[in-house]
């Protein structure tokens, strides 16, 4: 025994849903529910003044004023309403909530509703905005000294675009009330959060309210935060009516209302010497935060820290801001900030690169962070920083540097990005959190008690083979209990590549807890003599680690997972389509602990950042995005899903639970910028993501400029 | 009216213009069959008819008069390969969260033995995966139709 870790165990989630036997929300129904449907703004910012409801009295109909506690959202700030009680935002900001009986009474049921306005004029421009969300700052070393060592300075400015999440489960949930309490069943990432925002709205006590997880269809950060919004909504419908009321978004409702990933502005200036050794970096980011503060501080935080890429660089300036506009808000999205300022940096060091006449892979030697460096925070990176081995598997597999001179003037591209991940929440996140996670003991085995959600990710079966051998049990003798918050304790929110290195952690000290406590007795003779007994963990940092949040400084992670991309690309020289056809995709995680599952995270993120690079973008029209629908806001399909060759190198992390570090964020770092990398290669000079044949061919570089280019 | 779901005869009151995607999830209590989209674009409420892969949120019910459907949930019983798809989907990483899942396997089972990668692309073309990256999802597909070659992991390329 002792042998489910590294290992792909048969999942457990597996069997019920390839047979159509999983429930998700939706599949859900309750005696006597009723369908509920949102009203919401139709501008972007001003105030509503009078409110028409032409509406017979079997809709039930609610607006702020049923909101039984106070009226926000909790979440950082409680800046956003649950229901807009006059001034409004963003468009599709929720105004009123309708339920009916017959869900087909819904349809088009905004129609029969008419608000007057009073409209101010909107900014949809983050770097106009006067409202600031978050504002950073990271300092190290002496700026001026490091430009003073260089040589020359290079500069450069780097956009990325909105990206929806999409998931191909809409948002969705079920509130039921009870006397004097509500449950809600939804599609979510992170129980607690919406189990918080319900205590708000409802003013229930804790105990309550009780928030379970429904088996869910993809998340990817879009189930961070949102479904707190809903949640309420359900709730408060719920409340109002005193029936069981389920809210399921359609498609379009889905991308019109809830969040994308932030919009962002990098400008990079670069202190480099003759030879390429970065001495100074002076990087300012900005993100479009949207209308309210939802995530934007922390999504922010972690793209700064991130900003200088895996890079050494003594003297260092990095200032960020996440500025309010008025669009709907922008949130968490796999990443979670970081995909936006390595893509800047990664396009940079290219354009470097070629101002140098140095091959962009000679400057990521010179300059990547080895084990001893220190991060832009001055965080001293241990053994298992890896982006010398990820850059070199990727190089060889790839058979770069040979395609990079074959390809040399054709309209096929190769191109490669190097980046990481920083594991958990930043900075003093985790202690902050102090997640608890709890293992029971049952007759045949034991049961995983955490709110830590499956979502895709295989979070049920790995944090059952962590548990199994840690407590030298077979894999089949694990169950995990539903993420319901009456029965689990908070482990913390499922995000930031946290449930395995952090919540794995915790299962299995209590799994070791447990086996000590067993002694030599099976779980079955101990269970009998001494019936059920449950361990908790609660989270620790590692000895050593400090934070220091004034200054920006100290260990932000506790370890970071390590990647690089390879992308190869084909250009039609007539009409400029990009045909991305190879990716190699080279990941250091510490450990995998169920290699067709990572190797499955790895595949997917990439495939999502590749959609990043090329062909997702939001049309943003008057602060909404007009191409609200899947026929054209266009994701990768089977056709254009390109072949993806992933390679895993495992560095053992001495504080994650059998060496595990995170995975699920960090593929998605790195395919934009190799992306455009490869596009720079034939010749195409692109600063702005995504890279559509449009923006291409506005940026076709002639031979001679693409030698002397990008000294600004 | 009249239709043969998962082998059963059934007779419908239901208003010839609804999807037949909800009347096989909300009459017949069928919700192995998703909503993605509602537009023909994700393939996740993807159903055989007449043993032809449709998007059944595209389907107004009285198409479907006189014709045999089967869901996810007759797959098994209406075709051998339904099971070794479904096995495969699970053992080769075809399925993360699941909600594509009952689409792609429905899509994938009119395909032949030994199809070829591409005749599984084009077979797959209308279905949206936004999890795997679709890489596994051939891998599993391959594995179910060319039982030599199962567990071949290795052939990435
Ligand atoms: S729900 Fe039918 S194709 Fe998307
Ligand atoms: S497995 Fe999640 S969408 Fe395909």
């Amino acid at each position: 025994m002792g042998r489910a870790v590294g290992t792909s165990v048969r999942r457990m989630d597996g069997d019920d849903k390839v047979t159509g036997a999983a429930k998700y929300v939706d599949d859900l129904s309750f005696p006597d529910m009723l369908f509920g449907a949102t009203i919401r703004s139709t501008i972007s910012c001003g105030e509503i003044v009078n409110t028409h409801i032409g509406l017979p009295p079997e809709f039930v109909v609610a607006d702020h004023r049923d909101i039984p506690g106070a009226n926000h959202v909790a979440l950082i700030d409680p800046d956003q309403p649950c229901l807009a009680e006059g001034p409004i935002r963003h468009y599709a900001e929720p105004v009123l909530l309708v339920a009916h009986a017959d869900r087909r009474a819904l349809f088009g049921v905004e129609a029969r509703i008419r608000f007057d306005y009073r409209e101010r004029t909107p900014n949809y421009d983050p770097e106009r905005s006067d409202t600031c969300f978050k504002q950073i700052a990271i300092d190290k070393g002496d700026l001026a000294r490091g430009f003073g060592d260089a040589d020359t300075v290079i500069e450069g400015e780097y956009r990325t675009g909105h990206q929806e999440q999409l998931y191909i489960e809409p948002n969705g949930v079920i509130a039921v009330p009870g006397d004097g309490q509500i449950t809600v069943y939804g599609s979510l990432q992170c129980p607690y959060y919406v189990h918080k925002a319900l205590v708000v709205v409802t003013g229930l006590a804790p105990a309550r309210v009780r928030v379970v997880q429904a088996e869910t269809g993809g998340g990817f950060g879009g189930k961070e935060e949102y479904p707190s919004m809903l949640a309420c909504h359900a709730a408060i419908l719920a409340i109002k009516s005193g029936r069981p009321v389920k809210m399921i978004y359609d498609r379009v409702e889905d991308l019109l209302a809830t969040t994308k990933r932030h919009p962002s502005v990098v400008r990079h200036r670069t202190g480099v010497t003759r030879d390429g050794r970065m001495t100074a970096m002076d990087i300012d980011v900005v993100m479009d935060g949207g209308g309210y503060a939802t995530l934007s501080a922390v999504v922010l935080s972690r793209g700064v820290i991130h900003a200088a890429g895996p890079y050494r660089c003594d003297h260092l300036r990095i200032r960020g801001r996440a500025m309010m506009t008025n669009t709907p808000p922008n949130g968490a999205f796999r990443g979670f900030g970081a995909p936006q300022t390595q893509f800047a940096i990664e396009a940079h060091i290219d354009r470097m690169a070629g101002a140098l006449g140095l091959d962009p892979l000679r400057l990521r030697e010179i300059n990547a962070l080895r084990p001893g460096d220190t991060t832009a925070t001055g965080q001293t990176l241990g053994k298992d920083a890896s982006a010398l081995p990820v850059l070199r598997e990727a190089v060889k597999r790839s058979g770069y540097k040979q395609k990079r001179r074959a390809w040399q003037g054709t309209n096929r591209g190769i191109g490669l990005s190097l980046f990481f991940h920083g594991s958990g929440f930043t900075g003093a996140g985790e202690v902050k959190l102090a997640s608890k996670a709890s293992l029971e003991l049952t007759a045949t085995g034991a049961r995983i008690l955490v709110a830590s959600t499956e979502i895709g990710q295989g979070t049920r079966t790995m944090l059952a083979q962590i548990v199994a051998d840690a407590m030298a049990l077979p894999y089949s003798s694990i169950e995990v209990h539903a993420a319901d918050t009456d029965a689990v304790p908070d482990s913390g929110p499922t995000v930031a590549s946290r449930t395995c290195m952090i919540v794995g952690k915790l299962l299995e000290r209590c799994a070791r807890d447990l086996r000590r406590k067993l002694g030599k007795l099976t779980p079955a003779e101990y269970f009998t003599r001494h019936g059920a007994v449950v361990v908790t963990a609660q989270y620790e940092p590692p000895p050593g680690q400090v934070w220091d949040d004034q200054r920006y400084a100290g260990d932000a992670y506790g370890s970071y997972a390590w990647g690089c991309n390879v992308v190869e690309l084909e250009v039609d020289p007539v009409t400029f389509e990009i045909t991305p056809t190879h990716v190699t995709a080279v990941a250091e995680i510490g450990r995998a602990i169920h290699p067709v599952m990572a190797e499955g995270q790895i595949q997917g993120g990439t495939a999502q950042g590749i959609g990043y690079a090329l062909l997702e973008e939001v049309v943003m029209r008057d602060g909404r995005m007009a191409n609200a629908q899947l026929t054209n806001y266009i994701i990768p399909t089977p056709m254009d899903a390109p072949l993806i060759d992933v390679a895993m190198i495992e560095r053992p992390y001495a504080h994650g639970p059998f060496g595990a570090k995170g995975v699920g964020e960090m593929p998605i770092d790195g395919p934009a910028p190799a992306v455009v990398n490869a596009l720079r290669h034939c010749g195409f000079d692109v600063r702005a993501i995504p890279a559509t044949p449009e923006r291409l061919m506005a940026g076709k570089l002639k031979v001679e400029e693409l030698a002397v280019e990008s000294f600004s | 009216m009249i239709v043969t779901i998962n082998g059963k005869r059934r007779r419908l009151d239901v208003a010839p213009m609804r999807r037949l995607l909800d009347v096989l999830r909300e009459d017949c209590g069928l919700t192995g069959t998703k909503e993605g989209c509602g537009e023909g674009e994700c393939g996740a409420c993807t159903v055989l008819m007449d043993g032809v892969a449709v998007d059944s949120c595209l389907v107004p019910a009285a198409h479907a008069e006189g014709r045999a459907v089967v869901t996810i949930e007759g797959a098994a019983a209406a075709k051998r390969s339904a099971r070794a798809l479904q096995h495969a989907f699970v053992e080769h990483g075809g399925a993360q969260c699941g909600i594509c899942t009952p689409g792609m396997i429905m899509a994938a089972l009119p395909l032949k033995a030994r199809s070829s990668r591409d005749q599984i692309k084009t077979a797959l073309a209308g279905n949206l995966c936004r999890c795997t990256g679709y890489i596994a999802i051939f891998q599993s597909v391959e594995a179910a139709l060319s039982p030599a070659r199962k567990g071949a992991r290795a052939r990435r390329r």
